[in-house]
């Protein structure tokens, strides 16, 4: 049986904590009485196992790398902000921007996630067990958002390439993101991700959201050349038709 | 007379107007541009530095000590940044940068003795290699961000704004994303970037004060940390930035350069360097940390050891930057000016840092282009460069009788006009007025 490294943050900092987790290279660590702290758990970068019991504050996990976060609990703003690679798992609810810019690796949120939740995600994926907040997966880049709940208002705003999968329903979608069919690679992935996560869902119950691509590139119109050309087109023919579209600049 | 009569141009509508207009109405897009704010606006040299006098000794120019050196970090980090000079390179991407040109602002940096820093699209492997003391920015958009490059980094630079767009996040246009850069930011190739203009996982400065907190943790309080703002509110932004514990604050007047951005916000948004250095040190000052505990570094418009002396007598404990940094290494050089032509530009004149062009191999990704850029020979006019900025503000300091650059102080400063005097809080050359102020000086 593993020896198991116990740190009651009651009596020790969360520096202490850190420069422990920093200088491990393998083992598990038990994390006790947290109680809201900020940080804990950041920037770890070995294949170690940490268990956290009881609630933390912002960036728990913060950057993660290899190893394994579980919490016992809930999560203030930014849990496993940035995290590159490993798995870090939260039983309760983990408040705004969970997974933010995560980069790889796997969250698991068992609760609910609020606002931002996979803002700007590079990679990593993103497993919520309840329903997640406003402006989830915002300029959302590469990964997966898998929700089994609801999604509330502009999910997916200006997203880029990342994959949103939701059981429930969502509020709104934001600009430029779309409902897309679920092919036999999508539901692949989704039994992968739900596997893993450990929850319990029919990949099948899941509707597929990503980029519509159209904020990609500016539009950019150019009248003068369509003249010298002799044809009315662009906007000249929008106008005559009666449809002139946005310039995709906003 | 008839005849000039008929050639009026208007004040108002002048033909620069009128061009901005017909483009404008062509296109259906904002102008989008490099380089920073082009039009006249109060500057540097709108004050004059006070020699000395009867009251004053100055030192003797070739052999009394004039220190030139700036700490960074000392009581927090376990590593303070060490600069020989208080000249440091500012913020600039690989990707609006070709890799030569990356790697001759290290070279430069090196042998001068100060720092350089990343920019919105990561650290390269080459850009760390050739930079000593290496400034990796914390940007809204996080590409390229990883621990391990964290980790690497000689300080950390949070980035709330800069001088040419306070309140506006990064761009780079498609004909600059090639496949590396793309990789670098986990972005398709060939789309137009536009970057987030808010971190993703912070609002305000309580939040901000706990995010420098988790950056320290990450790095196990090893480097220091700085906060850059664009100025726009720098009284308040500074001392927001010291509540939030920086080691360092970064102050970007709307001089500041960019390697894209719309005309309108650079033209048009934040406070000119002059009025915003003495506002940043009016915080420091009452907040007790200034000329110690935290370090003011002032950027925007910086282009002599003049504009280094009086930076740093309103209360700059270093200056950056960036366009200067660009010029030396050869941007704008005359001898591509045919070439700049062909484009529509001239030298001295090229601005169009977006559109991935530039004949002198400086903003652009394209090879054949960035080949022309020797790093070594550009590298060592950045270093020549530096160490002219350094020589004459140490001429200046010497003639105030200061034996370190640090000792300037806005009593050495005289302003040439009443903005000036009013923005830099030093009294009008010959008088004892400072508009705005209760009390003028003595």
């Amino acid at each position: 049986m593993t020896d198991v490294t116990t740190f009651d943050l009651a009596d020790r900092t969360v520096r202490e904590l850190n420069q422990a987790l920093h200088d491990a290279t393998s083992g598990a660590f038990r994390v006790t009485s947290p109680r809201g702290a900020h940080a804990v758990a950041a920037g770890i970068d070995a294949a170690i196992d940490v268990e956290i019991d009881g609630s933390v504050g912002y960036y728990c996990a913060g950057m993660h790398q290899q190893g394994t976060v579980r919490i016992d609990g809930n999560a203030s703003t930014g849990l496993a902000e940035n995290m590159m690679s490993g798995t870090v798992r939260i039983t309760g609810s983990a408040t705004m921007s969970a997974g933010a810019t995560g980069h790889g690796g796997l969250l698991v949120v068992e609760g609910n996630a609020g606002a931002r939740c996979g803002i700007s995600m590079k990679g990593l994926d993103i497993v919520v067990g309840g329903d997640v907040g406003h402006m989830s997966a915002f300029m959302a880049q590469a990964g997966n958002l898998v929700v089994l709940g609801d999604a509330a208002d502009d999910l997916g705003d200006s997203i880029y390439e990342a994959e949103l999968y939701v059981r429930g329903s969502v509020a709104s979608l934001g600009t430029d993101c779309v409902e897309k069919p679920v092919e036999a690679e999508h539901l692949a992935t989704l039994t992968d991700l739900l596997e893993r996560s450990g929850l319990d869902a029919d990949p099948a119950d899941f509707r597929r959201y990503g980029s519509a691509r159209r904020l990609y590139n500016f539009h950019v119109d150019d009248i003068a050349a369509e003249l010298a050309e002799g044809g009315a087109t662009g906007i000249a023919a929008e106008l005559a038709e009666g449809g002139a579209t946005g310039n995709g600049a906003a | 007379m008839s005849d000039q009569w008929h050639l009026r141009e208007s004040y108002t509508f002048d033909r620069n107007v009128i061009a901005e207009i017909q483009r404008a109405a062509n296109t259906g897009i904002y102008r989008i541009r490099g380089w920073g704010a082009k039009r006249e606006l109060p500057t540097l040299d709108d004050l004059v530095v006070l020699g000395a006098s009867m009251s004053r000794y100055p030192l003797e120019g070739y052999r009394e000590a004039c220190g030139t050196d700036v700490v960074i970090g000392e009581g927090r980090a376990a590593k303070p940044v060490r600069l020989d000079i208080p000249v440091t390179i500012a913020g600039m991407s690989f990707g609006s940068l070709s890799a030569q040109a990356k790697e001759a602002l290290g070279r430069g940096a090196n042998a001068a003795g100060t720092s350089t820093t990343t920019g919105d699209g990561g650290m390269t492997p080459e850009e760390r290699g050739h930079s000593r003391t290496l400034v990796y920015q914390y940007l809204p958009s996080r590409y390229g961000m990883n621990p391990d490059d964290l980790r690497k980094a000689d300080a950390i630079e949070v980035v709330v704004g800069q001088g040419a767009k306070p309140g506006g996040g990064g761009m780079l246009l498609g004909q600059k994303i090639n496949e590396r850069v793309a990789r670098m930011r986990t972005l398709p190739e060939g789309i137009d970037q536009r970057s987030a203009c808010r971190h993703p996982d912070w609002t305000g400065p309580d939040d901000l004060e706990i995010k420098i907190i988790e950056l320290r943790e990450i790095t196990d309080w090893q480097v220091p940390i700085y906060v850059k703002v664009g100025a726009a509110r720098p009284y308040y932004d500074t001392a927001l930035a010291v509540k939030a514990g920086a080691d360092a604050v970064v102050v970007d007047g709307m001089q500041g350069g960019t390697a894209a951005t719309q005309d309108v916000f650079i033209e048009h948004v934040g406070i000119p360097t002059i009025a915003a250095i003495p506002e940043a040190t009016r915080a420091l000052r009452e907040l007790g940390v200034h000329r110690g505990e935290v370090k003011l570094i002032a950027a925007g418009g910086i282009r002599s050891g003049a504009d280094v002396a009086k930076a740093m007598a309103l209360g700059a404990d270093a200056v950056s930057i960036g366009t200067a940094a660009l010029i030396a290494i050869g941007d704008n050089d005359p001898v591509y000016d045919a070439e700049y032509r062909a484009l529509g530009s001239a030298a001295g004149a090229w601005d169009d840092f977006q559109a991935g062009t530039d004949p002198a191999g400086i903003t652009t990704q394209d090879p054949e282009l960035a080949s022309r850029l020797d790093p070594e020979i550009a590298g060592r006019r950045l270093a020549n460069y530096l160490q002219v900025l350094t020589l004459e503000a140490q001429t200046i300091a010497r003639a105030c009788g200061k034996s370190h650059l640090h000792n300037l102080e806005p009593e050495d400063l005289a302003a040439l006009t009443v903005p000036a005097a009013a923005m830099a809080k030093v009294p009008l050359a010959g008088t004892s007025w400072i508009p705005g102020m209760e009390h003028t000086a003595g």
